[in-house]
């Protein structure tokens, strides 16, 4: 492999990083309340209000049902207003985003359903407000598995930012089609797909190593 | 006294009398009625029918009921969790049925609650649960400390301080609820089937220390339970929940030796042995059988329990009372006893003898008859 693929190498990796890593964050800040709100909106909950919960909770499933190759062709308006441009990196994360939020709150809405319910009752028993119940009851119970949640959305960013290469986002999927298929360079295809595998392997790792050590639910052996 | 008794299986705990009746009351409950409707046409379901309870300070009461009697709603009409349908609810000087949603969070915090399940985070060690009430009522982080080391130590586990609930048993998981229960220094503690989901021994530990609780720090307390065996243990009364109405209340004593309604009797039955051998049940028949002996249940309340009652009995009429069952054991910290006899002979025989104990000042009852 010459000098030149290496450094493409290089940089595409960097690219997915950054924007499997943008992209990860503010989905994550938006669908972290997105998700606490769908799991504790229904009527009777603490925060009930059915109807914005129904409401929502299609718009997500809209999202989520759209193939991600679509998504990102589909949104190129919303693109160009968000990123101001619907080509290149910066813009790949916007599709990126919009797929990872409704995947994400939908992952933090059922570890925040996992925890006992009687821990909220508890906590209103103690006269908790409903903000103090999510603050300090649901999400500290709920983080084990938001972490492992959070990590999966992770891995299937990486998969998606490889299709991104359609709007000119770069990164290593992108590589891989122009070099390793168009160009027929299998060595390029091999080294996107190790750099793949190493990459998602490293994020699962360290999400289940996280994962554990928050968890107190049983004695760690 | 000459019958066959079986001692209970743990020593009664440590019993307070009573605090002053006349005291005012801090819990009081006036025709509260609570009706749930599922659904817009669904049928109501009344889960509370005019529900008249008073409480004493420093008093521990026990309210009794069987699954589905409605204890759960009374918890959360007094806790203030539930609003009552009707009626109205007192705490301390508080009409909790009238407050609006903020006011009642914050009158909540002077009700302790301890759950059947201990509903403790398992993402936070002992000191770190029993924190949680006090970060709700935003202590400052200095005094929660020094507060959280008090209860530690006051339901002894202070060498479990930085443990997470896993790691802890039964019993101390309770303490644990226990102690984040009095954090924000409540003046009732209300307890939901507190030990039903612990052993017989942890039950024991963990009434004593609500009874030492109360004494030390003169606490009301409120047991809700299904086992009548708790209420025996430290209640100073008792009332009974049945299909969401008080059908009986009193000291629990006097409950315990003259239960009125069959509910109360039959929760009285599963602790002082009034239920018969599987053998002896199995031969009962109600009619009076020619030849036969009648089956009478004696019930030995205070005094009588020491005296050697029987063979006064067999004086005073001349005949012998063949002993079938009995038992005897410590109510509210007052002996009781109950013995099942056989006695021979046609229906004046058996007036005779029943005659003969109350005057003897025993209640007795004839229960069926054998061949």
């Amino acid at each position: 492999m010459s000098p030149e693929i290496i450094n493409q190498l290089v940089d595409a990796t960097a690219l997915t990083l950054y924007m499997v890593a943008v992209a990860a964050l503010i989905g994550t800040a938006l669908g972290l309340p997105l998700g606490v709100f769908l799991a504790t909106s229904r009527a009777g909950e603490i925060f009930a209000a059915p109807l914005t919960n129904r409401v929502i909770g299609t718009v997500v499933n809209a999202t989520r049902s759209t193939p991600f190759i679509i998504l990102v062709v589909a949104i190129i308006p919303f693109t160009r207003l968000v990123a101001g441009t619907s080509i290149g990196t910066t813009a790949a994360i916007v599709p990126l985003t919009i797929a990872a939020t409704p995947f994400i709150a939908r992952i933090i809405e059922s570890a925040v359903r996992e925890v006992d319910p009687g821990l909220i009752e508890a906590a209103r028993a103690m006269g908790a407000t409903p903000f103090q119940i999510v603050r300090k009851v649901l999400v500290p119970e709920a983080r084990p598995s938001i972490v492992l949640g959070l990590t999966l959305s992770v891995v299937s960013l990486i998969g998606h930012s490889a299709m991104v290469g359609a709007v000119g986002g770069g990164g290593l999927g992108d590589l891989g089609i122009r070099y390793g298929y168009q160009r027929f360079m299998p060595e390029v295809m091999l080294a996107v797909v190790v750099i793949l595998i190493v990459l998602v392997q490293t994020v699962q790792s360290a999400g289940d190593a996280l994962a554990r050590r928050l968890d107190r639910r049983a004695r760690r052996s | 006294m000459n019958m066959h008794a079986t001692a209970p299986a743990t020593p009664p705990a440590h019993v307070t009398p009573a605090a002053d009746p006349a005291g005012p009351p801090v819990i009081r409950l006036d025709a509260v009625t609570k009706v749930f409707r599922p659904h817009a046409d669904a049928a109501a379901v009344t889960a509370l029918d005019a529900v008249d309870l008073s409480v004493a300070s420093g008093e521990i009461v026990g309210i009794i009921g069987r699954s589905g009697a409605g204890k759960s709603t009374l918890v959360r009409v007094i806790n203030g969790l539930e609003k009552p349908t009707s009626g109205s609810v007192i705490v301390g000087d508080v009409e909790l049925s009238a407050l609006g949603e903020a006011e009642a969070r914050r009158a909540r915090r002077s009700i302790g609650m301890v759950f059947q399940h201990f509903n403790l985070l398992s993402s936070r060690t002992a000191a770190g649960n029993i924190a949680l009430p006090l970060e709700i009522a935003g202590v400052p982080a200095a005094q929660i400390r020094a507060r959280v080391d008090e209860l530690i130590g006051l339901v002894g586990l202070t060498a479990q301080r930085d443990r997470y609930p896993a790691e802890l048993s039964g019993g101390q998981k309770q303490r644990v609820g226990i102690a984040r229960a009095l954090a924000s220094r409540p003046h009732v503690l209300l307890c939901d089937e507190a030990t039903s989901a612990l052993d017989p021994e942890t039950t024991h530990q963990i009434l004593d220390l609500l009874a030492r609780i109360r004494a030390e720090l003169g606490l009301t307390i409120i047991l809700i339970t299904h086992e009548m065996a708790v209420v025996k243990t430290i209640a100073d009364r008792v009332a009974v929940l049945d299909q969401g109405r008080i059908v009986e209340q009193g000291p629990t004593f006097q409950v315990f030796a003259h239960p009125q309604h069959p509910t109360t009797r039959r929760f009285v039955g599963t602790v002082t042995g009034a239920f018969l051998p599987d053998s002896l049940r199995a031969a009962l028949q109600p009619e009076p059988i020619a030849g036969g002996k009648a089956v009478i249940r004696i019930t030995f309340t205070g005094p009588q329990a020491n005296e050697p009652v029987l063979s006064r009995l067999a004086r005073v009429i001349g005949i012998e009372l063949n002993i079938l069952s009995g038992q005897i054991e410590e109510i509210g910290g007052k002996p009781f006893g109950t013995l099942v006899v056989a006695v021979p002979g046609d229906t004046t025989t058996v007036a005779a003898v029943q005659a003969a104990l109350t005057r003897l000042q025993l209640s007795s009852e004839v229960i069926g008859h054998v061949a």
